[in-house]
């Protein structure tokens, strides 16, 4: 009859020095996860427990069933493999000690017997196949394959990588070895039901008795120490990320990624000792598995290389446990170049398994760097202009609307009269010379529609998306407060904007009062189209292609309305390969368009702009933020590619079919 | 060291500017006024000379729209001391103005006084070899670079084409600055904020404002654009056109 | 009490500054008006034959070894002394380095009246100064009885300043320099080993209208094409977009092309005077009002990135 035999050939000593170790490891567990807990709380308070249901709910897909870490072919495929290995043994190790120190123990009986003793041993043979395959791939893809994703900046993490890789291969090879022996010893008749032990006995029953029973004790003895001792130092090395990043994932934050946490206190001047973050920003950068996914869609790092997002994490995961060495987390541990080579796309946190937030930290360090007054000669003079005029430009209020100054039916004061759509114009969309022929054709495709619309003129800041992003906080409140106070006296029923930045902050992040609806213009014509309002007389017929905008897409989810307006318009929409929550970021956002450009190989304007070239037959790149229309402009220009592509704002097609 | 530097506001030439009905002088209710951009870099010196050697840095700016904000950013970046000067200062000349300022700073008796090197709009002379004058100090102008020696400061003097002269100076005298070492820092508005809650701005009368010494302007007036130019026109490829008609007109192509 | 015009000469280490010869075309035309002469004042020591060139009537010498090289105590001393024993109608002093240091100290010394940034004068003897850079311009009447005036260039050519004709030289007394607060330590010499722009006959100029240092090439290619050098106004080299060397203006140098080219300069004044002595001026500017139009032969009112690259190629054709 089939039986588990447990503790088979296993004299009493070892039974008993097996409990032993299994306490000092438990001991040794706890004071790890201790110590890490202790650290988290040096942070500052943030509220994470509301929405508990909501919070089990990501932990389940995220958590369990990985759907993220599952998005990735080979490294999902590797890491499910790994994760469910491990879990099915240690599942079967915790089958096999309920049956046989609770229920054989105390009620003298056992369940693993019979057909369930031989499901046990099947599952459990094959889990550990699949572990074994997913090892190997971790294996050949780390130490051979090297990509530079997984690239460590120093060498100490490299021997964590291979100790926990080479203690859990070992662990499963002495398992199986284990396992054969007995096979081999023992010759159950239902050993066929452990296909791999099976095989690895035939190996062993030529060698036959005692050296079989010696081979078994000792190998057990040797699986059961390297099990007990990776277990001991799991809080201590990167298996932590299996309680860290289940952690990290229940707290993570819920609301939307639009808003930026504002600074702790009300003078706060951002982050510049490791104890200023919250225990939540730590808990990031103790979650950070290294997978570097992050790195491979990082704009900012794909251009320069300074920045890499997950080198942040694991620099400031490495110094929040450094030993009092006067090393400064400002410019030893992080220096300025890489916090201002971030350009707030938000492509990390989107693919970061361990749903880390980075930019909460980046922008926190950024705000210290502008407290003290660290930022470089252009972006300083922005924030002027910012500040004096409420435009990056350096231009008077006065010149805000002067592009209304062609149109002939004049466009509605709201300061004035009551409106239904009150349109921000936006910066960009206002002053810039080489944008207000786009900007008045967006009036007149809304006039067209018969909208009933107003715009703020003078009055019109500045929304402060990008000062915010920067960690000028006090500049954004300011132009928060102008905004607010002269929406205030304004009567509409819905904010429509240009930018998808301004369009960003003022609907995440502007007090709820002025602000109940607030449209994109791709989202407002969309309406209008489904609504009848808006009709084209025209199709186009281009073969396009759409740039989804970082504040649009990512932050905001809005990936379909434009893309039903390009459709509208006769015109055929061919994907590029990074689109949709995968769109590579064309570099101008968190202010990088107002700072120095780096030298760089290639801007990400111009990595976007050669995949678009790249695509059969299209010769359009449509794209609807201001900001993208600028810098692919440009690098039409500088990847000489302006004979091939043009550079069009999704309204200028609408005003084409009408 | 003590030092003082003396800070204006300057009619912001982002705005169009406007002539007073008069006719001969600016429309100051219309203009935007902001710190003349030398007495920023003054500010930034003292600042500068002050976190080197120590010392204390006190601001003086005549009252106006915007002067509080001035002084406050000032503290922000690390100015001990405020003062504002009260009366009216619109269309006041430099001589008057350096003798509002001459009573409030030799009450001071500052060691060093910096101020910026001109401004856009002196009609009659920059302030700092005025008030120099009426205080019996030595005044330098065009100075690029500061540093305290005892009783002397050592200044670099700007010349045409880069030239620098090196020159002693005994104090207490006053500098014309025409950059500071470092180009003036920027300050987070929250540390402005903070500043006006921690810091005060001392208020003083200005003594009677007396512009002798200056010039009359009869009339003001916007200079007629584009008088001399012959504009070519056309598209980009036309007027290129034209152009290398010119340059072949003049022998050059 | 005198009609004469007083001409304060700027000079540094045996050179005379350009505006020296400027103020001098000045003074010729006020003189005419006020009935007076063109008095040049020299200062310096064994510095006799730098006015060798003047178009003066006469010049006053007043030779002292503390005279030798500027420092503003000696200089307003000496001449605190001969403006107040001779009494003249006007003084003239460059709006400079070394005038501004003179001017506005014996305005108060002397308790005389001063005009600064004077640009020209008029035909019935008022200053015209300019000021919020180039944008307001303020005339007035010569103030009495001596008056302190600064001047900017731009009104009158440098070479109307000069004369092959000796001017004849007085020497005067210059009074006890002693009690000097102000003492010249050294001079340090600007980098070199650039071109040198004075020098070279076609200059493309790019200003703040070029947005970024990846821009300059396309100034470089039109330079390349017409043989000539590039150039830029403060701000491109403040941000160091373009060497110090290539920096024309007050701050940097005068230049005297054939063709001195711009690209989104707006023409502030202290741009503008040290290119006034170009044979021909082309502006390229978005801008109808801005003030380099005023003073360029051909204006084009483009947007630059527009032209150029067009441009560049047709020079390469008709070459
Ligand atoms: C004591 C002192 C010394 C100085 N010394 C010097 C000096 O030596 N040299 C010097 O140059 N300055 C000097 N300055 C600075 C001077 O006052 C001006 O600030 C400077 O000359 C302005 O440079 P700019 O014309 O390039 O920039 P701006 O004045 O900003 O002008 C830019 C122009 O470009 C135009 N433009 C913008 N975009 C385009 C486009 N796409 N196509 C065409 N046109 C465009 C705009 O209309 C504008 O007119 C000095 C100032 C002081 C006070
Ligand atoms: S937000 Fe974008 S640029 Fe910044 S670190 Fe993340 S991926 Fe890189
Ligand atoms: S931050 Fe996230 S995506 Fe980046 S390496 Fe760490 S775990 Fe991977």
């Amino acid at each position: 009859m089939p039986i588990r035999e447990t503790f088979w050939n296993i004299p009493q000593w070892a039974e008993t020095a097996q409990y032993v170790l299994g306490f000092i490891t438990a001991v040794v567990f706890v004071y790890g996860i201790v110590r890490r807990v202790m650290r988290w709380r040096q942070g500052q308070p943030d509220k994470r427990f509301d929405h508990i249901g909501a919070r089990l709910r990501t932990l389940f897909t995220q958590a369990i069933l990985q759907l993220r870490v599952a998005s990735e072919a080979y490294a999902g495929v590797m890491h499910l493999a790994i994760f469910w290995g491990i879990i099915a043994l240690l599942i079967g190790t915790a089958l096999a000690t309920l049956d046989w120190d609770v229920t054989h123990l105390f009620f003298g009986f056992q369940f693993l017997k019979d057909g369930f003793y031989i499901g046990y041993e099947l599952t459990l043979d094959i889990f550990g196949l699949l572990l074994m395959i997913g090892l190997g791939m971790a294996i050949y893809r780390r130490f051979i394959l090297r990509p530079k994703r997984l690239q460590n900046p120093w060498p100490t993490l490299t021997r964590d990588d291979a100790y926990v890789l080479g203690m859990l291969t070992l662990i499963a090879i002495t398992g199986y070895l284990v396992e054969g022996l007995r096979i081999a010893v023992t010759q159950p008749s239902w050993a066929n039901w452990s296909p791999v032990g099976n095989a690895i006995a035939a190996l062993f029953i030529a060698t036959g008795d005692p050296t079989n029973r010696i081979l078994h004790l000792s190998l057990w003895s040797f699986h059961i120490l390297i099990a007990f001792t990776l277990l001991a130092s799991l809080p201590f090395t990167k298996l932590f990320h299996i309680a860290a990043v289940p952690t990290n994932i229940f707290f993570h934050s819920l609301t939307p990624a639009g808003t930026l946490s504002a600074p702790r206190s009300a003078d706060s001047v951002g982050v510049k000792a490791w104890k200023e973050f919250t225990w939540k920003q730590i808990l990031d950068f103790e979650s950070c598995t290294r997978c570097g996914r992050c790195q491979d869609v990082c704009p900012a790092y794909a251009s320069t290389q300074i920045l890499s997002p997950r080198n942040m994490m694991i620099k400031l995961e490495t110094h929040i446990w450094e030993k009092a060495n006067g090393r400064q987390l400002h410019s030893d541990v992080i220096t300025a170049d890489e916090l201002w080579g971030c350009t707030t796309c938000r492509a990390c946190s989107e693919v970061c398994p361990a749903f880390i937030d980075h930019l909460s930290s980046f922008v926190d360090m950024r705000r210290y760097l502008v407290a003290e007054g660290q930022v470089d000669a252009q972006l300083q003079k922005a924030l002027a202009n910012l500040g004096r005029y409420g435009n990056s430009f350096g231009q008077s209020e006065r010149m805000r609307a002067k592009w209304t100054q062609p149109i002939t039916s004049k466009i509605k004061d709201a300061r004035r009269e009551a409106v239904e759509y009150l349109w921000f114009v936006g910066d960009y969309a206002s002053y810039s010379p080489t944008l207000t022929e786009i900007t008045s054709k967006t009036a007149q495709v809304f006039q067209k529609a018969g909208l009933d619309f107003g715009i703020l003129y003078d009055g019109e800041r500045n929304a402060g998306n990008d000062v915010r992003r920067v960690g000028e906080e006090g500049l954004f409140e300011t132009l928060v407060e102008k905004n607010v106070s002269v929406l205030g006296k304004c009567s509409y029923k819905k904010i429509v904007t240009t930018d998808p930045h301004s369009y960003n902050t003022v609907k995440n992040e502007y007090p709820r009062s002025e602000t109940s609806e607030v449209l994109h213009y791709t989202e407002l014509l969309d309406q209008l189209i489904a609504s009848g309002q808006l009709k084209f007389n025209k199709r186009l017929g281009y073969k396009v292609t759409y740039h989804d905008p970082c504040y649009l897409g990512r932050y905001n989810g809005v990936y379909d309305a434009p893309r039903r307006v390009i459709e509208a318009t006769g015109c055929e929409l061919v994907e590029m390969p990074r689109h949709g929550d995968r769109a590579f970021c064309c570099g101008a956002g968190g202010g990088r368009i107002w700072m120095k450009e780096a030298e760089v190989k290639e801007r990400p304007s111009e990595a976007r702009v050669r995949e678009a070239v790249s695509l059969d037959g299209v010769n359009t790149l449509v794209t609807a933020c201001p900001k993208d229309i600028t810098m692919f402009r440009d690098a039409v220009k500088t990847t000489g590619n302006e004979e091939r592509l043009a550079v069009k704002d999704l309204i200028e097609l609408v005003y084409a079919a009408l | 060291m003590n030092i003082v530097v003396l800070a204006k506001l300057v009619p912001d030439l982002v705005e169009e500017l406007t002539i007073d009905a008069n006719g001969n002088a600016l429309d100051s209710s219309f203009a935007r006024l902001i710190i003349n951009e030398f007495d920023d870099h003054a500010i930034e010196q003292g600042i500068l000379l002050k976190e080197r050697g120590g010392g204390s840095v006190t601001i003086i700016a005549p009252d106006a729209e915007g002067a509080d904000d001035v002084l406050f950013t000032a503290a922000a970046k690390g100015a001990d001391r405020l003062i504002k000067i009260k009366g009216d200062f619109s269309n006041v000349n430099n001589h008057a103005l350096a003798r509002a300022f001459a009573k409030v700073v030799s009450g001071i008796k500052p060691d060093l006084v910096l101020t910026g090197v001109q401004a856009h709009n002196d009609l009659d002379g920059a302030l700092g070899p005025l008030l120099a004058e009426l205080l019996e100090m030595p005044y330098i102008g065009y100075v690029s670079a500061v540093s305290i020696n005892g009783d002397k400061v050592l200044i670099k003097k700007e010349y045409p084409g880069g030239l620098l002269a090196e020159m002693d100076v005994q104090l207490p005298a006053i500098l014309g600055i025409q950059a500071a070492e470092e180009p003036p820092r920027y300050v987070a508005v929250s540390k402005v904020r903070q500043a006006m809650k921690t810091s005060s701005i001392e208020e003083q009368d200005a003594s009677n404002l007396d512009p002798c010494g200056g010039s009359a302007i009869g009339r003001m007036f916007q200079p007629e654009a584009s008088s001399h130019a012959t504009m070519i026109t056309g598209s980009p490829d036309e007027v290129a056109e034209k152009l290398v008609g010119v340059f072949k007109e003049l022998g050059i192509v | 009490m005198t009609q004469d015009i007083y001409i304060v000469i700027e000079h540094l280490r045996g050179q005379v500054a350009d505006i020296s010869y400027i103020m001098l075309a000045a003074a010729r035309e006020l003189a005419q008006s006020a009935g007076g002469n063109v008095i040049a004042v020299l200062l310096g020591h064994n510095a006799k034959e730098l006015a060798a060139n003047f178009a003066a009537d006469q010049v006053i010498y007043l030779d002292h070894p503390a005279l030798a090289d500027f420092t503003p105590d000696a200089y307003q001393k000496a001449l605190a002394d001969l403006i107040q024993k001779n009494q003249p109608r006007a003084v003239l002093f460059g709006s400079t380095s070394i005038g501004s240091d003179l001017a506005s100290v014996l305005s108060i010394r002397l308790d005389l009246p001063l005009a600064s940034s004077c640009r020209s004068f008029t035909k019935d003897g008022k200053f015209v100064s300019q000021i919020c850079g180039g944008k307001i311009m303020a005339e007035g009447a010569l103030p009495s009885p001596t008056a302190l005036v600064t001047m900017i260039p731009g009104g009158y050519k440098s070479e109307e300043g000069k004369s092959t004709q000796p001017p004849t030289l007085t020497p005067a007394e210059v009074p006890a320099l002693d009690a000097l607060r102000v003492a010249l330590k050294n001079y340090v010499e600007p980098q070199a080993g650039d071109v040198d722009i004075a020098k070279e006959p076609i200059l493309i100029s790019v200003g703040r209208g070029i947005q970024n240092k990846d821009n300059i090439a396309l100034a470089e290619d039109l330079a390349t094409a017409l043989g000539g050098v590039v150039t830029g106004s403060r701000p491109v080299i403040d941000q160091a977009w373009l060497p110090s060397s290539r920096l024309v203006g007050k701050s940097g140098k005068h230049v005297k092309p054939k063709i001195y080219f711009t690209l989104g300069i707006s023409g502030a004044p202290e741009h503008v005077e040290a290119i006034t002595d170009s044979d021909t001026i082309i502006a390229i500017n978005t801008d109808p009002k801005a003030p380099i139009f005023d003073i360029a032969k051909y204006g084009v009112e483009m947007d630059l990135f527009d032209l150029v690259e067009v441009l560049t190629e047709k020079v390469k054709q008709a070459k």
